[in-house]
Formats: C-alpha cells, sequence, structure tokens
C-alpha cells in the first residue's frame, strides 16, 4: 500500500487522473512528452542522489563532531588533491551526459517534421487567433486533428507572449515582427491549456486558450462547420485572402505567378529558394525573409532587381501578412 | 608602536571594550553621514539594505497574499504587477547587489587586510550616496504609483505598452550601477595594493578572495546594464527605435544586453555569500578550510564562466538554436566549481569540533538551500527541460533558493558572525537557535511547493491561476508568513542585544584572521601599530598537527 502511494511522488507511477501524470510533471499529451520526462527524471534522480549524499555528510558530520567543550583538538586536514579531482571530474562527466540527453531532445522538439499541418497563431494583448491557412478559416481556440504533426507558426501584434503548452512540454516566445515556430504531435484526443509564460501587461495571467485534440473524423467535422461560418459570412481567411490581396495590393503588377520576370522577380517557387542578393550575400526565402521583403523591401534587395518595390510596413494587418505570405508559399 | 604580534587572540587587555571606539569617537548625525570610516559606512549600509530589505519583503507578503486563492481577489491586476515589479527591483537592485559586499564587506575588509580603510575613503563614501539617490528614486516611483514593466524590463513592452514611471525607474537602475562600480574598483585597489606585511594572496581569508571576485565582475558588467538601460530611456523619450520592433528595433536584442549584466550579476550576490560560508564553516568547526586553493580558484573561475552564459534565459526568445546549444554547454562549466564549492565546506567539517551555536545553524541551512537551488539549476540548464520550466514557477523557485536563499542566508550568517565586532555586544544564543529552525522551515516551505508548481505547468508573475495549483501556492504563502514572522523576531533580539546584550569579548570565536586582531568594537583607526601576518587565516590553535 505505502509503496504504492509513494510510486507517483518518485515519478515512477502513472497516476489515474491522465496518461504519464505523475507527482512532478502533468500527463504526457504529445509525442514529445515521454522524451521530455524522461531527461527530467534523470537529472531529477542525479539531483537526489547529490542531496542525499551530501546533506546526509553534513548531517552526519554535524552530530558525530558535535563540539563537546572549547578547546578540544581537531584535525590537521587541509584538503586532498585526489578527492578533488574526483568531485570536479565526477559532476562534469554528469553535466556532459545531462547536456547531450538534454541537446538530443531538444532538437527532436525544434524541427517540425516536413509533412505537418500548418496553423498560424497570432498573439496580441490579451488573446490568442489562430488561422488556418490550407483550411480558409480562422478559430478562437486551437483545434487539431489527433496523431497528426502541428506546426504553430506565431507572431504577435504587439508585445511579447509565449505560448506553452505542459501536458505537450512545448513553449516558445512570441516576437512582434519576427516569427518563431513550435510543433507538436498529440496522439490522444483531449483537452489541455495554452498559457501565456511571457509577462505581457494586466491580461497576462488571463491569456488562457484551450488546445482540443480531435478524432480525425470529428476533426473533419468541425472544419466543415466553420468552413461553413466563413462562408456565410464572406470573410477570406489564409490563402484565399492572400489572393485577392495580391491583387488589391497591385503586387500582381511587378510580381508575376507563372515565372515571368516583371519589374520584380516572379513568386512562384519563392518559398524555400535560396535568394541571391544584391550585396553577394545569399539567404534561403522562408517566412521571416518573406515578411521582410514585403514590410522592408529595400533591407534585402534581390540581386538583378532595382530597389523599386515600395514598403508597405503598416498598410497591412498580422492577418493580411500572414494570408500573403501564405499565398506565396502555396505557388509553385 | 612595534608592529602587533599578530595572531595571538589571547590579548585580554583588548577583551574589554575600549573607552573610545569607532562608535562612539565622533558625536552627531553629521559625524556618521559625511564619516570616511569604512565601518561607518558598512554599517550604514546594512541598515539601508535592511530598510529596503523590508519593504521589498512586505511586497511579497502580499504578492504571497494574493496568491492565496485562485481568483485575483485581494488587488486588481495592475496594482500586482506594480507590486511585483518593486519588489524584483528593490530586492535586486537595492537589497542583493550591494547586499554583502556594500555591508558587511565594507566593515571587514580592510580589517581583514590589516589595514586602517580601504584605498579610497572618499570615494567609499561617495559611492554609498549615489546608491541613496539612486534608491531615492525608486522610492519616488513607488510613491507615484509605480511601474508595472516587471524588473527585467523587456523591451517591446517597456517601450511602448507600459504604464507607470518606467523612465524614473530606469534612472534610479541607472544611477545605482555607479554605486556598484565604485565599491568595486576600491576593493580591487585595496586587496591588491594594501594587504598586511606577510599576508600573501594565499593567506587571504576567502572571503576576500571572493570579495575580489564580486569586484571584477562589478566593474567589468555594470556599465553595460547602464547603457541598456539608458539607450531603453532615449528610446521611450525620443522614440528612435533601438528595441522597440515597431519603429524597427529588435527585442531581443534587449534581452542580450539586460541578461549580460544579469547573470554575472547573480554571481556578484551569491560570491560574497560563498566567502562568509567559507569564514564561518571553518571558525565554527575549528578546522582549516578544506582546498583553500580549490575555492579560491573557484570564485574565480565562476566570475569568468559567469560572462559567457548569458544567453541561457532566452533559449526561447528567438535566439538561434545553435546559439542556445553553446549556452547550455557553456553553462554546466559554471556547475562545477560551485559543486566544488560545496564539498569542500563539507570535507571541512569532517573531523572538526562543530559548534551547535547560530552561525553554524545558518551556514549549514545555507549549503542545505544553496544545494537544492544549484541542483534545480541542471534542470533549466538542460535545454529539453528548460523549455518546459522557463517562465515557469520552477523558475522563480530555484532563484529564490540560490539568490534569496543563498544570499540572505548568507548575510544573515555574515550579521550574526561579525556582530560583536561590530557592535561590541553577543546576541541571545538560544533565541538565535530557535530563530533560526522558524526561519528555515518556513523559507523551505514557502519555496519547495513553488517547484511542484512550475513542473505542473504554472507560469509566472500570474495574478490570477487555475485552481490545479492552489494547494502548492497556498503551502508557499503559509511559509512567506513563517518566514516573515522569523526575520521579525531576528529584528527584535538582534536589537534587543544592542541594549541588553553581554558585552563581547574581542575575539568571542576564536578566529585568527587579522578582523579579530582588533578590540571590540574596533578603535576609529582599527588598529593601533600595523599587525603583521603570521600565520594563515585558518591556523586555529585546536589544530592538531599530525592527525
Ligand atoms: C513597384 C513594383 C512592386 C510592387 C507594387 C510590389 N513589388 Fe515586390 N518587389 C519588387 C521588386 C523590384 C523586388 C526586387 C527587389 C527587392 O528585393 O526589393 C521585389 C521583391 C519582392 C519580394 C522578394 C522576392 C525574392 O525573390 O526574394 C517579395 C516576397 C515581394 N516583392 C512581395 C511583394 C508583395 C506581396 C507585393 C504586394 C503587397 C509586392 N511585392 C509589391 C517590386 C514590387
Ligand atoms: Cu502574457
Ligand atoms: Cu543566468
Amino acid at each position: 500500500m505505502i509503496p504504492s502511494l509513494l510510486l507517483p511522488l518518485l515519478g515512477l507511477g502513472e497516476a489515474a487522473a491522465g496518461q504519464g501524470k505523475t507527482f512532478w510533471m502533468p500527463p504526457q499529451a504529445s509525442t514529445l512528452a515521454p522524451d521530455v520526462d524522461k531527461v527530467f527524471y534523470f537529472i531529477y534522480w542525479v539531483d537526489i542522489a547529490f542531496f542525499v549524499l551530501m546533506m546526509g555528510a553534513v548531517i552526519f558530520f554535524a552530530f558525530k563532531y558535535k563540539q563537546k567543550k572549547e578547546g578540544e583538538k581537531t584535525s590537521s586536514n587541509k584538503g586532498s588533491h585526489s578527492l578533488e579531482l574526483v568531485w570536479a571530474v565526477v559532476p562534469l562527466i554528469l553535466s556532459v551526459v545531462m547536456f547531450v540527453t538534454g541537446f538530443r531532445v531538444y532538437v527532436e522538439s525544434v524541427i517540425p517534421p516536413a509533412d505537418s499541418y500548418d496553423v498560424r497563431v497570432v498573439a496580441q494583448k490579451w488573446s490568442w487567433a489562430f488561422e488556418y491557412p490550407s483550411e480558409g478559416i480562422e478559430a478562437s481556440e486551437l483545434v487539431v486533428p489527433a496523431d497528426t504533426n502541428v506546426r504553430l507558426t506565431m507572431s504577435s501584434k504587439d508585445v511579447l507572449h509565449s505560448f506553452f503548452v505542459p501536458d505537450f512540454r512545448v513553449k516558445k516566445d512570441v516576437v512582434p515582427g519576427r516569427y518563431t515556430v513550435v510543433w507538436f504531435n498529440a496522439p490522444e484526443p483531449g483537452e489541455h491549456h495554452i498559457f501565456c509564460t511571457e509577462y505581457c501587461g494586466d491580461g497576462h495571467s488571463v491569456m488562457l486558450n484551450t488546445v482540443k485534440v480531435l478524432p480525425q473524423d470529428e476533426y473533419d467535422a468541425w472544419l466543415a462547420s466553420q468552413q461553413a461560418v466563413a462562408e456565410a459570412e464572406g470573410d477570406l481567411t489564409g490563402v484565399a485572402l492572400g489572393e485577392s490581396l495580391f491583387t488589391k495590393k497591385a503586387c500582381v503588377g511587378c510580381h508575376s505567378i507563372d515565372g515571368t520576370k516583371l519589374v520584380g522577380p516572379p513568386m512562384n517557387g519563392l518559398s524555400g529558394r535560396t535568394e541571391e542578393l544584391a550585396d553577394g550575400t545569399t539567404i534561403v526565402a522562408d517566412d521571416d525573409y518573406i515578411r521582410e521583403s514585403i514590410l522592408a523591401p529595400t533591407t534585402k534587395v534581390v540581386a538583378g532587381y532595382a530597389p523599386s518595390m515600395p514598403p508597405f510596413e503598416g498598410q497591412l494587418s498580422e492577418t493580411e501578412i500572414n494570408a500573403l505570405i501564405d499565398y506565396i508559399k502555396s505557388l509553385d | 608602536m612595534s608592529p602587533q604580534t599578530a595572531n595571538t587572540y589571547a590579548h585580554p587587555e583588548n577583551d574589554l571594550t575600549p573607552e573610545v571606539n569607532y562608535l562612539n569617537a565622533t558625536k552627531g548625525l553629521k559625524s556618521w553621514l559625511l564619516t570616511l570610516d569604512h565601518k561607518r559606512i558598512g554599517v550604514m549600509y546594512l541598515v539601508t539594505i535592511l530598510t529596503f530589505f523590508m519593504v521589498g519583503g512586505l511586497l511579497a507578503l502580499g504578492i504571497r497574499a494574493e496568491l492565496f486563492t485562485p481568483e485575483g481577489d485581494l488587488f486588481t491586476a495592475a496594482t500586482y504587477n506594480k507590486m511585483f515589479t518593486l519588489h524584483g527591483a528593490i530586492m535586486v537592485f537595492l537589497v542583493l547587489v550591494p547586499a554583502i559586499p556594500a555591508s558587511i564587506g565594507n566593515f571587514v575588509l580592510p580589517l581583514m587586510l590589516g589595514q586602517k580603510d580601504v584605498a579610497f575613503p572618499k570615494l567609499n563614501l561617495a559611492s554609498f550616496w549615489i546608491y541613496i539617490f539612486g534608491a531615492a528614486f525608486l522610492v519616488f516611483t513607488l510613491i507615484q504609483g509605480g511601474v508595472d514593466t516587471g524588473w527585467t524590463f523587456y523591451t517591446p513592452y517597456s517601450s511602448d505598452h507600459a504604464s507607470g514611471s518606467v523612465v524614473l525607474t530606469l534612472t534610479g537602475a541607472f544611477i545605482l550601477g555607479f554605486s556598484s562600480i565604485l565599491t568595486g574598483l576600491n576593493f580591487i585597489v585595496t586587496i591588491h595594493k594594501m594587504r598586511a606585511p606577510g599576508q600573501t594572496w594565499r593567506k587571504m581569508p576567502l572571503m576576500l578572495w571572493a570579495l575580489y571576485a564580486t569586484s571584477v565582475i562589478q566593474v567589468l558588467a555594470t556599465p553595460v546594464i547602464a547603457i541598456t538601460l539608458f539607450l531603453l530611456i532615449f528610446e521611450r523619450i525620443l522614440e528612435i527605435g533601438i528595441f522597440d520592433p515597431s519603429m524597427g528595433g529588435d527585442p531581443v536584442l534587449f534581452q542580450h544586453f539586460f541578461w549580460f549584466y544579469s547573470h554575472p550579476v547573480v554571481y556578484v550576490m551569491v560570491l560574497p555569500a560563498f566567502g562568509v560560508i567559507s569564514e564561518t564553516v571553518s571558525v565554527h568547526s575549528r578546522k582549516h578550510i578544506f582546498g583553500y586553493m580549490a575555492i579560491a580558484g573557484s570564485s574565480v573561475s565562476i566570475a569568468a564562466v559567469g560572462f559567457l552564459i548569458w544567453g541561457h534565459h532566452m533559449f526561447l526568445s528567438g535566439q538561434s538554436e545553435l546559439q542556445g546549444a553553446i549556452f547550455s554547454f557553456l553553462t554546466f562549466g559554471v556547475a562545477i566549481p560551485t559543486a566544488i564549492k560545496n564539498f569542500s565546506w563539507i570535507a571541512t567539517l569532517w573531523k572538526g569540533s562543530i559548534r551547535w551555536n547560530t552561525v553554524m545553524f545558518y551556514t549549514l541551512g545555507f549549503i542545505w538551500i544553496f544545494l537544492i537551488g544549484g541542483l534545480t539549476g541542471l534542470f533549466l540548464a538542460t535545454m529539453a527541460t528548460d523549455v518546459h520550466l522557463h517562465d515557469t514557477y520552477f523558475v522563480v523557485a530555484h532563484f529564490h533558493y540560490v539568490m534569496m536563499g543563498g544570499t540572505l542566508f548568507a548575510l544573515i550568517t555574515a550579521i550574526h558572525h561579525w556582530w560583536p565586532k561590530m557592535t561590541g555586544r553577543m546576541f541571545n544564543e538560544t533565541v538565535g537557535k530557535l530563530t533560526f529552525w522558524l526561519a528555515f522551515i518556513g523559507y523551505n516551505l514557502t519555496f519547495f511547493p513553488q517547484f511542484v508548481a512550475g513542473t505542473q505547468g504554472m507560469p509566472r508573475r500570474y495574478h490570477q491561476y487555475v485552481p490545479e495549483f492552489e494547494v502548492w501556492m497556498q503551502a508557499s504563502t503559509i511559509g512567506s508568513f513563517i518566514f516573515g514572522a522569523a526575520l521579525f523576531i531576528m529584528l527584535g533580539y538582534l536589537i534587543h542585544s544592542l541594549f541588553k546584550g553581554v558585552k563581547a569579548p574581542h575575539n568571542p570565536w576564536g578566529a585568527v584572521s587579522l578582523e579579530w586582531e582588533t578590540a571590540t568594537p574596533p578603535i576609529e583607526h582599527n588598529f593601533h601599530g600595523l599587525p603583521v601576518c603570521t600565520k594563515g587565516p585558518y591556523d586555529f590553535d585546536e589544530i592538531e598537527e599530525g592527525a
């Protein structure tokens, strides 16, 4: 009885409340979570060992060598090089092991698989919005299909925020003026907290949301209902919105989408291409680069073109910028 | 007068409080406020720092009271945010950074070197007044209604979203930096140029090594934060885009600048604490410190490596992954010297004659607390776990264990250890030891539950929270009030001892470093002659050669 009660405390058992939930860690609701927890518990046990050993020695010595009367003799010991070497080298080795295991899981956590399903996250004081570029919908909560790799590309309209789902063990700052990315795969349907973990003002602690993980069929049904709503309202989002903006903002005048060179470079196939710049450097065209090219085009001028594109800074909303980027990325 | 024969602490003639000592040599408020005596300056720092500690502490109790329930029912979010901002700013800039070096350090450094004062007494007084001037800005901010940027001033929130007197607070922190730099300079020069005859580097008490390493950090790192805060003031007033992306700036750049100072500064807080513990663990176990050179060397290497690891605060900020990996790796590099110190203190206890007195209790309490602080740091240095724990209560608990638990417990240790020297009185040991237990239990009850709340996912700086975390938050709040009560009791018995305490002999602990060579309390110019250092600071009479 007692041992089984102790198990969750020690991080070994699986408590009933959630898959993989332990005394220390919340439920493991993503494919990443068990890996992170393994690293956590590795460090945890090393720590416990050191703590018990060291505090054990302190308490033992404190009793064993407690002063009985002033003036009693003490040892002349002043140190020991071999002992010092041991307790420098052992922590060093353990440190390297911790670093390596932590780094490997970290790499897994930051590189989204190529086949990931894309959702855009837009943070602002004090709410989250979620755009589904390939579905042409926008939602106020994050709904995702179970057992699918999901990549979130995040940006902020105002200050720093941070996207945190404890049950997934993922977190990343959301930074105004640039994109940051997290990804996860939630194998089982369920609901999980989203917290903002970067202080952002009065509403920081209520900037909460929920990830709803649905089985594929329920997810499809949810998508269909959202799309119906969007159509009824006539609002365009995602790639469709981008396409209309591309004409409305007169990008078409200077950019073709079939490879023809006009005043500016053609847009098809741009995403992921390595661009040569006028200053001789090269850059891979990712979201951040495309964003910058639209908002402040003269910062990085493509080789062979005049810096004649007008800056669009301040003329497009966060949603519109994202839509344009999604549209450009959809052209190949 | 011929040099005193040093390190023989049986000077019965010294055991009487000298008629004229530094406390009563001159009289009147002016003789204190304009004093050039490092001892008086140290005492003035101590009183001021403890006063600000009380202000910061009361703010902390307010925060804990709010968090007793998940709802935000006691204060509004805006008030709460201002409270934790001021709590942080006051505790970091006004309390922890100067805590040990400027107060205790100022008092003992020249005494330990067998000198009459620091190298530049006027500069020392200037740095005190610059500190007061800078502090006045923070106090003024408080009166004006506060700021809500968090003590980290992250952009772009602080550039154009925050409310309150941001510029005032920044200016205060900017000015405080100069005080810190000047104290550091003064200590470096004093240690280099003014050691007692015979006092080689290897015969210096480890407290001095720690203060030396601290001073180097203060001199090198503080200018960077000063410039950063200045740039932020510029951005706010002149609307020049430096950190704010809406004006073309880079918010992550601010974080780099900020942590380039603010990481090393945790060693400004904690290295002096290591110094204190190295003294007390040895003196009160009557044994030579274990691994003198290893401890001294690790202070210096912590100071050096400490400059290269600021990026571990930014794994999730949007800095590149490669950068993150390098910072993570280097961070482990600072764990090693820290571990070495801990091992050395513990080994010092081995075969000693350990006094069970208040100073030793706090010393051992420090080791407990700092060990937990250090070990939990490993989760944050490791990238995979840091992703989950960053900006949660785990981090709050971790840095309170190292900074507040570490530095504060060491400051308390130091105050008790040098109290007889500073005041000429002994405090009541029994009350001291009982209060220790109250403080120790209260402290751990406050911060340990926060680790669990953090691993379970509770973010920091939350005014309200989801009910799952309630039990941890309640335990923490109860602990904080116990801890607060213990500190008030401590204040009470220390003040009581000033009037009713037994007169202290000149060397109540039987220590052999030079500050115990002189009368208690010391005479105005510290020593009658110039003491000569003939033996090391840990060569106690009880040590049995060959045993
Ligand atoms: C007046 C003509 C003009 C208009 C209008 C214009 N652009 Fe451009 N654009 C250019 C030129 C010229 C370049 C190449 C020079 C440079 O990089 O600044 C360019 C470069 C770009 C690039 C970088 C392409 C690459 O190969 O790296 C992107 C992306 C882009 N424009 C998007 C847009 C979008 C989206 C719009 C509409 C909102 C737009 N442009 C409107 C002229 C224009
Ligand atoms: Cu927030
Ligand atoms: Cu740091």
